[in-house]
């Protein structure tokens, strides 16, 4: 009851204190995109040979020859309204394109994120358990190769090996074959959906066309979440009450699985939030290496148009995503460990 | 009187020649050396000595949790016969618990800390045992009670940190007695705790012991403790025993140099500062030798009259021998024809702390509205159990917190009202020094040890680089006994006691008024601590200093000050001079304090195990 209330209020006091940071990264994009070269009024005229009256025109559609501050005022109030503006090179709202792109980029992450720790965690202990051992050494090795190789080039060598030479993989363009049917759209996620619908065949194939890509960045995050497990399990393993425990002569599974594990997942945990929300923002290279349709890929092509509305609308998404799990994170943290409540 | 422990022909714990060795980058180091012992059944073994004596990894040897860098080279454990050594894992593991248990130091960082205490229990109880999940908890919830924790149905879902330190104690005590083992290992079981609290816990853990005919080995460092609880003790050096006899024996004749060097250092109802050191340190005979007087063994006051500030100035010069009162700071005493005293004209006290209180968010009430003097070249004792307030009352007064409401005069001056932020400023900071608890983390591992002696200088004495400096460095390393070949080195390259002595000369360096020691010697093993005594008295008469000693070491504070101020739970319960305090009490807190202090009368001829026989 009394930890279930405190750590509600601390979830409220969070997210209040998080949205000062929220305002200064939307004021900040907006700065930025105006600062940026590039003058979208020309861009988005009807062709190089526009002459200046039509530019002019633009321009003044736009609300581009509006003071600046003016400008920051309107979009204020429009993101306040939910309004995140139009995107000119798709002519979708910009929270239309958002929403039909956001969970392909969720759902890649997630089971990036899924996979990178189901390698992470074994691989890490087992290299607490056997500090200076092989076992050590081959997971530093791993890791350091995972980190060592961008994203691109992980990925195209793994395209390369499964879909070029092996054929395993089905070719590497976007969520779904083009000849499968997509499931009725429910929550976006494509291996939801399909499980929804109970189509075994349409789930298949976009697990099939997940395994890739997931795999390329599960590969390069691996690295932090491993060491950060064998650095954390070796801190515990070495703690006075792994010590007891023994003494106790409990099993070893015991010690290691509950006394020792447990307590050092704690970082581990804070670590998994921070690789997550940089995975959404980050995984730009890998969505565009796979043809994702993703927010990341989207956000890039808007920036290199000079669309203003969807770079600010996928700031404004990635910094509140990762308030969002940010604060999920200290929820977790708070069960996890009793001690937390306490402050 | 060990006649009928040891009787029993076959021991349950018998080790021969034991050798441990470490390995270490400076190569293989030998903790323990051909070491023998024997433990029966029924009986209570200690084993004594300073740190790095080899004494916790002998313990540790028999229990096989070495760590990995340590490793049994030589000799055997045998167990109820069977050679603990040789063993396997899955048979260490099924020993471990149910026939040899240990409770270690430190209970609170030795439970999991988010792991409930009763699901703790009973994780070992079913290790051990083919018990149902419900059966588990049920028979936790009965040994909770056992080792008399209050609401045990309440603390069984507690987790450690909502405990205080005995209570996680008592947890551990719980854990090691859930299968009744035949042997419990306690290594240090009360270190870190109040007097009180030790009492208790001892009390306990020594009459479950007898209760159910188990043996166990005691291991700490404080004699008294030993003393008053163990059949045998065996005293170790260097990772050798010794000694082994009766603790009767033991401290009241010790036959090897080492363990009278230690019963001489280890404090003492009866002991003087100068007394502490039997064969004397060699270093401060030379270089105090007026300091050295032989004291009254007895320490009994004749004729005291219990009195407060009055009478305060007689019972000094009474005590005189046994109390370092009497000094260039303090004003002389008359006394007419009859010998009652004239009330000198005493000048105003150096400080006045007035209705101090401390209260923490949440309406937690550190310090209750304490109020006391201290006089020019006095020096003060603050005891109390941990909680009391009296590192709280330290730290304000030396003016690194502010209280919550309160008034501290200080040479005239209210520094109560400068707030602590900016009182590094303040002319009163260099007549205001600290000396810390743990000499080594109080030092700045980048400053050499004239860094830190130099560091005040600068600061507060505004003195450049260059002779003058130097000088005044050298000048306060030498008080304190640091050679000029020390003066370089960093706090890793030092000993504790040499960096306990660093961390005085820095605080005496300025040359304050007034020095406040929070447990300056908590961290320290007795030799030591007796050499940093002595220092700390001979510093106080040399520079005329006033001293406010913080510590839970009863017979320190005795020794040390000529007026002590008993504290509880953030209150003041008695005050008076020390002389009178600890031999009259006047109140119950007190006396429970003071009854509660371990000891071991050396040259007394009774034996000292009155305190296990009632037990028994």
């Amino acid at each position: 009851m009394t930890t279930l209330a405190s750590i509600s209020r601390r979830t409220g006091t969070r997210f209040v204190s998080s949205l000062p940071a929220l305002l200064g990264v939307v004021v900040f994009t907006f700065i930025l995109m105006r600062v940026l070269p590039g003058d979208p009024a020309v861009f988005f005229a009807s062709g190089p040979n526009a002459g200046k009256a039509e530019i002019e025109e633009v321009r003044r559609l736009m609300g581009l020859d509006q003071p600046l501050l003016y400008q920051l005022a309107l979009y204020l109030r429009d993101i306040a309204t939910g309004n995140l503006g139009r995107s000119l090179t798709t002519g979708q709202p910009v929270l239309a394109d958002i929403q039909q792109r956001l969970p392909a980029s969720l759902e890649l992450t997630f089971t990036a994120l899924v996979l990178a720790l189901t390698l992470a965690l074994p691989l890490g202990i087992a290299a607490a358990l056997n500090p200076g051992k092989l076992v050590d050494h081959a997971v530093r090795f791993a890791c350091t190769l995972g980190v060592c190789v961008p994203t691109f080039v992980s990925g195209l060598l793994l395209i390369y090996a499964f879909y070029y030479l092996l054929g395993w993989a089905p070719d590497p363009t976007g969520r779904l074959d083009i000849f499968a049917q997509a499931p009725p759209r429910i929550t976006g996620f494509l291996l939801i959906d399909s499980l929804i619908a109970r189509d075994g065949t349409t789930g298949l194939a976009a697990a099939s066309q997940l395994i890739l890509p997931a795999a390329t960045m599960a590969l390069f995050v691996l690295a932090p979440l491993a060491r950060m497990t064998r650095a954390s399990m070796l801190a515990v393993l070495g703690s006075d009450f792994i010590r007891t425990a023994d003494a106790m002569g409990l099993s070893r599974a015991r010690v290691v699985g509950v006394y020792a594990l447990r307590n050092a997942m704690l970082p581990v945990l804070t670590i998994a939030g921070i690789v997550f929300s940089t995975m959404l923002g980050a995984n730009v290279l890998v969505e565009k290496v796979f043809s994702w349709p993703g927010v990341a890929s989207y956000a890039l092509d808007a920036l290199l148009a000079s669309d203003y509305a969807p770079v600010q609308g996928f700031v404004l998404l990635m910094a509140s995503i990762f308030v969002v799990v940010n604060l999920t994170i200290d929820v977790l943290y708070g069960i996890a460990d009793p001690r937390i409540g306490i402050e | 009187m060990t006649g009928e422990a040891t009787i029993n022909a076959a021991p349950l714990l018998e080790i021969e020649n034991l050798d441990v060795t470490f390995a270490t980058r400076a190569g293989p180091i030998d903790a323990v050396r051909g070491v023998s012992l024997a433990v029966a059944r029924g009986e209570i073994l200690g084993i004594v000595g300073e740190s790095g004596s080899g004494k916790s990894v002998t313990a540790l040897a028999i229990m096989r949790l070495l760590d990995r860098a340590g490793r049994i080279t030589g000799g055997s454990i045998r167990f109820r016969g069977i050679d603990i050594t040789k063993l396997g894992t899955t048979d260490l593991r099924n020993l471990r618990g149910a026939a040899l248990a240990m409770i270690f130091q430190n209970p609170r960082s030795c439970l999991n800390p988010i792991r409930t205490v009763g699901d703790q229990i009973a994780d070992t109880l079913r290790a051990h045992r083919p018990l149902s999940r419900s059966a588990a908890k049920a028979r936790a919830l009965d040994l909770l009670a056992g080792v008399l924790i209050r609401e045990p149905e309440k603390r069984i879902s507690a987790y450690p940190h909502e405990l205080s330190g005995g209570m996680c104690q008592r947890v551990m005590m719980a854990m090691a007695m859930a299968c009744e083992p035949d042997l419990l290992i306690a290594d240090e079981p009360t270190t870190g705790l109040d007097v009180t609290t030790q009492k208790a816990v001892m009390d306990q853990l020594a009459a479950l012991v007898r209760e159910r005919g188990m043996a166990m080995m005691l291991i700490t460092h404080d004699l008294g403790l030993a003393a008053q609880y163990c059949d045998r003790v065996a005293v170790m050096q260097q990772g050798l025993v010794v000694e082994t006899a009766a603790p009767a024996v033991v401290f009241s004749a010790p036959s090897h140099p080492y363990t009278r060097r230690l019963v001489a250092a280890s404090p003492t109802p009866t002991s003087t500062v100068a007394s502490l050191s039997a064969e004397g340190t060699a270093e401060s005979r030379a270089a105090h030798p007026h300091d050295i007087n032989s004291g009254n063994p007895k320490g009994v006051i004749p004729g005291l009259v219990p009195g407060t500030h009055g009478a305060a100035a007689e019972v000094s010069a009474i005590v005189a021998p046994w109390v370092p009162a009497i000094n260039a700071g303090m004003t002389p005493v008359e006394l007419d024809q009859r010998g009652t005293l004239l009330v000198p004209l005493t000048p105003p006290p150096l400080m006045t702390v007035a209705n101090l209180v401390m209260r923490y968010d949440r309406d937690i009430t550190a310090v209750a509205g304490v109020s006391f003097d201290i006089g020019a070249g006095e020096s003060v004792g603050l005891v109390g159990e941990s909680g009391s307030g009296k590192s709280t009352i330290a730290r304000i007064v030396c003016r690194l917190i502010d209280p919550t409401t309160g008034t501290i005069r200080f040479d005239g001056a209210d520094i109560g009202a400068m707030p602590a932020s900016t009182f590094h400023k303040a002319t009163q900071r260099a007549d205001i020094q600290i000396v810390f608890q743990d000499p080594g983390d109080s030092l700045n591992p980048r400053f050499s040890a004239f860094d830190s002696i130099a560091d005040p200088l600068r600061r507060l004495k505004g003195l450049r680089d260059g002779m003058a400096l130097r000088t005044r460095v050298l000048e306060c390393a030498t008080r304190c006994g640091l050679g000029p070949e020390l003066i370089a080195r960093f706090p890793h390259q030092l000993s504790g006691g040499q960096r306990a002595r660093v961390g005085i000369a820095r605080a005496i360096a300025t040359q304050p008024k007034l020095l406040i020691l929070d447990e300056p010697t908590a961290a320290l093993d007795v030799s030591v601590q007796a050499i940093i005594l002595q220092l700390l008295d001979r510093l106080r008469r040399e520079q005329g200093m006033a001293y406010l000693f913080v510590s839970h070491d009863l017979n320190v504070i005795r020794m040390m000050c000529e007026r002590t101020i008993v504290l509880k739970q953030g209150a003041i319960v008695e005050q008076g001079q020390s002389a009178v305090l600890f031999t009259a009490p006047t109140d119950p807190y007190t006396q429970g304090l003071i009854a509660a202090i371990p000891h071991f009368e050396p040259g007394s001829a009774t034996p000292p195990s009155a305190g296990r026989r009632r037990l028994g």
